[in-house]
């Protein structure tokens, strides 16, 4: 483990329906599969994926919401997979969750002061009544809500404002870790870039270590200091963001960014892009687990499951036998080519709405 | 297909939830529809779809081309019989469209008897072939299975396939890919081109991903609160915006190479139907609003193929902003 590493999977698996009291019909699911990453402290980690690849799964492991089929989940050092009692609590108290869907996370009879309340009288139970009002009021404004909002139930809010609670709750406790399962996903954009902003600043003033999970590949990008890329249970690319991104290098990477749909028209990069879908996690191919759709495959990988380049651990690692052969692929910028009067009215936007002032010429154009 | 001014509220509201729209789309052309959630994206496609409840809808003005028909909204609406004939539309929940009882191949089969009257054995062969066109293997296979045997992105083409079944004039597609990942939405989005192409269809696609429209659209319409604040050729809006909407929706969209930066934001979130702003809309979250947006500025041309509805634009002729 690297000293500056806050929480680490080793070769963890979870296969459902395996644990069952009798032999059970149902197939055994390989959500995840032999994972092994590493969280340093204070950086953002993403973890994108297509739907049904075991993010949640992998999300709900390092949080010890789930115990491993095998492997094991080290946070600070220390094992958590066999932690109790008051370890346990500390553990809950270090690491908090967000969930994607503000709605239905939320407990509808209970004020946001109580949503927010109750982590603190669990983690914090010698604050007395009117200093835990205190902290509420201090974690709604951190959140970028108001004091007088303490006493609405959670239908009153939007879903923007809902997610602030949700994340006012995750920060009550004080912890280093968070993790959001999908955090922005169910939110419209214009609300979304107030939260994305709201979890960037958190994340360095309070320096928090975030792992987000998103499928959002624009999101991700702005977010994340490193990526994970997971296809079918197992991690098939891990970097810098900006490494993965610019020169991505396993063939199911490569085709996750040729199928944004790009600002500047149609991409049309159709020799990266795949076909089909995702085989399911309870018949996974055999060998390299997207051989099925990827354009390079070769024999070697019907047989031979390719593992993380064993690099450094600070370097961009790759599960492919032939990543070193194949041709770089360059992803088109997703950058609008706006003209010098556009650049400028954009400039004009950002400035107006970080509190610029803003004088209007008295003349103006009526039609 | 183009659509006049329609203005609808649900009854017992206080204003309209569309409010004087109008759209045009030509044949082979896509016009993309975009905005955020509730500002009556969906609403627009069920009118010209003539789908929603009437009991509890006031349509107060709006008119409706089609072809040779025209359509007095107020009074009549589409005729059931080119429903899904001429014009065809994919609903946005799959699954509240395919009725989860019924094998996928009846449920295809019903809607090509029910348009051509052609017998069964007919039917299936074209539902089978419908199938593969939209990229499903063993289609017949498929078409004995249920809905929920089948994947959400194999359920969407399916939905596709059952539109298209019957060539209409015009798709109706309201966010066809939301809810897929993007290598599924890559290869639908693939196959509305091809279709476009081959037949010449028009199609309207719903969508709130700006991403999507640049891929897919000729032209664009960005509607803010049951309006339409901007709309033009594709390329014209995005890579000239001139509605503070528009351009505050660009800068809000993460990933654009901007890392690092804190993303610039639209304030505050979209007013609900009894707290609607009189006059400009958008004017409660607008960074360059005054007392003149109380007046609703009417949709104005600010290129040839570019029109926006906002009385500063373009705004650097008219503000000046100082830090
Ligand atoms: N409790 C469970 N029992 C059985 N199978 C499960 C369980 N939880 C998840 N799975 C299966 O494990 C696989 C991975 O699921 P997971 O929810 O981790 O995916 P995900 O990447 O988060 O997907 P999404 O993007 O759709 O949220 C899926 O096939 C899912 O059906
Ligand atoms: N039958 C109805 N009766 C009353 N209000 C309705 C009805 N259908 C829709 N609405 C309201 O009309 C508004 C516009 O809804 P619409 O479904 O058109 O939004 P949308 O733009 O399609 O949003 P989304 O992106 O979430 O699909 C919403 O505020 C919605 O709650
Ligand atoms: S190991 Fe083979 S199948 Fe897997 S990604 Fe690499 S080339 Fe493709
Ligand atoms: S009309 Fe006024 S409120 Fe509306 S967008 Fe323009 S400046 Fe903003
Ligand atoms: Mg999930
Ligand atoms: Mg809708």
């Amino acid at each position: 483990m690297m000293p500056d590493t806050i929480l680490e999977a080793i070769d963890v698996t979870k296969h459902f329906g395996k644990d069952a009291g009798w032999p059970s019909r149902a197939p055994v699911v390989q959500a995840v599969d032999g994972v092994s990453l590493q969280v340093r402290r204070g950086e953002t980690l993403a973890i994108v994926g297509e739907s049904g690849c075991g993010k949640s799964t992998l999300a709900r492991l390092l949080m010890r919401l789930l115990t491993p089929t095998s492997g094991e989940v080290l946070f600070d050092g220390r094992q958590i997979s066999k932690s109790r009692g008051d370890e346990l609590r500390a553990l809950r108290r270090d690491m908090q969750f967000i969930f994607q869907d503000p709605f239905s996370s939320l407990n509808p009879r209970m004020t946001v002061a109580r949503l927010v309340g109750e982590p603190l009288e669990i983690h914090a139970p010698d604050l007395s009544a009117s200093d835990r009002r205190a902290k509420v009021a201090e974690l709604l404004q951190q959140v970028g809500l108001r004091r007088e909002h303490a006493d609405r139930y959670p239908h009153e809010f939007s879903g923007g404002q809902r997610q602030r609670i949700g994340i006012a709750r995750a920060l009550a406790s004080g912890p280093r870790l968070i993790i959001g399962d999908e955090p922005v996903s169910a939110l419209d954009v214009s609300v979304q870039a107030q939260v994305i902003n709201l979890l960037g600043d958190l994340s360095r003033d309070l320096g928090l270590t975030l792992v987000i999970i998103a499928h959002d590949l624009g999101v991700i990008r702005h977010m994340s200091d490193r990526v994970a890329v997971m296809y079918l249970g197992r991690i098939v690319e891990i970097g810098k963001t900006e490494d993965v991104f610019s020169d991505p290098k396993h063939p199911y990477t490569q085709a996750l960014l040729a199928a944004i749909p790009s600002m500047n028209g149609p991409t049309a990069d159709h020799a990266a892009t795949v076909h089909g879908e995702m085989p399911s996690p309870s018949d996974p191919p055999p060998g390299c687990r997207f051989h099925t759709r990827c354009p390079h495959a070769q024999d070697l990988c019907k047989i031979q499951t390719p593992h993380l380049s064993a690099a450094q651990e600070t370097s961009h690692q790759v599960a492919c036998h032939f990543a070193d052969a194949l041709q770089r692929r360059i992803p088109p910028s997703n950058a609008t080519q706006k003209s010098k009067t556009a650049e400028a009215r954009f400039a004009l936007y950002r400035a107006a709405t970080e509190g610029g002032t803003i004088a209007h010429n008295t003349q103006q154009d009526q039609p | 297909m183009t659509l006049t001014d329609l203005a609808l509220r649900f009854r017992g509201q206080p204003a309209d939830v569309v409010d004087r729209v109008s759209l045009a789309v030509k044949s082979g052309e896509v016009l993309c529809v975009v905005g955020e959630s509730g500002c009556g994206k969906s609403v627009t496609a069920m009118a010209l779809m003539g789908l929603l409840p009437q009991q509890n809808t006031v349509i107060s003005s709006g008119h409706l081309t089609v072809g040779h028909t025209d359509l007095d909204l107020t009074r009549e609406s589409l005729p059931p019989s080119a429903r899904g004939n001429r014009v065809a539309m994919i609903f946005q929940e799959p699954m509240t469209s395919l009725n989860p009882a019924f094998r996928i191949g009846n449920q295809i089969c019903e809607t090509i008897i029910r348009h051509t009257g052609t017998n069964s054995a007919n039917a299936r062969a074209h539902a089978k072939e419908m199938l593969q066109r939209v990229g499903i293997a063993n289609p017949s296979q498929r078409l004995r299975e249920y809905p929920h045997q089948l994947s959400g992105g194999m359920r969407q083409r399916v939905m596709i396939a059952m539109a298209l079944a019957n060539n209409p004039q015009v798709l109706i597609a309201d966010e066809p890919t939301t809810a897929l990942d993007v290598t599924i939405q890559a290869q639908i989005l693939d196959l509305i081109r091809d279709l476009r192409d081959e037949t010449g269809m028009s199609t309207i696609m719903i969508t709130h991903d700006l991403g999507v429209v640049a891929e897919i659209a000729d032209r664009v319409a960005v509607m803010y609160a049951g309006q339409v604040v901007e709309q033009g050729a594709v390329r014209d809006v995005f890579d000239n915006p001139q509605h503070p909407y528009t351009i505050g929706l660009m800068s809000a969209m993460p990933g654009l190479g901007l890392e690092g930066k804190r993303l610039a934001i639209i304030p505050g979130t979209v007013p609900t139907i009894s707290n609607m702003p009189k006059g400009c809309r958008f004017r409660t979250r607008c960074a360059f609003a005054t007392s003149t947006c109380q007046e609703r500025p009417k949709l104005r041309k600010i290129a040839p193929h570019h029109d926006t509805a906002c009385h500063f634009a373009p705004l650097e002729a008219h503000i000046e902003v100082s830090q």
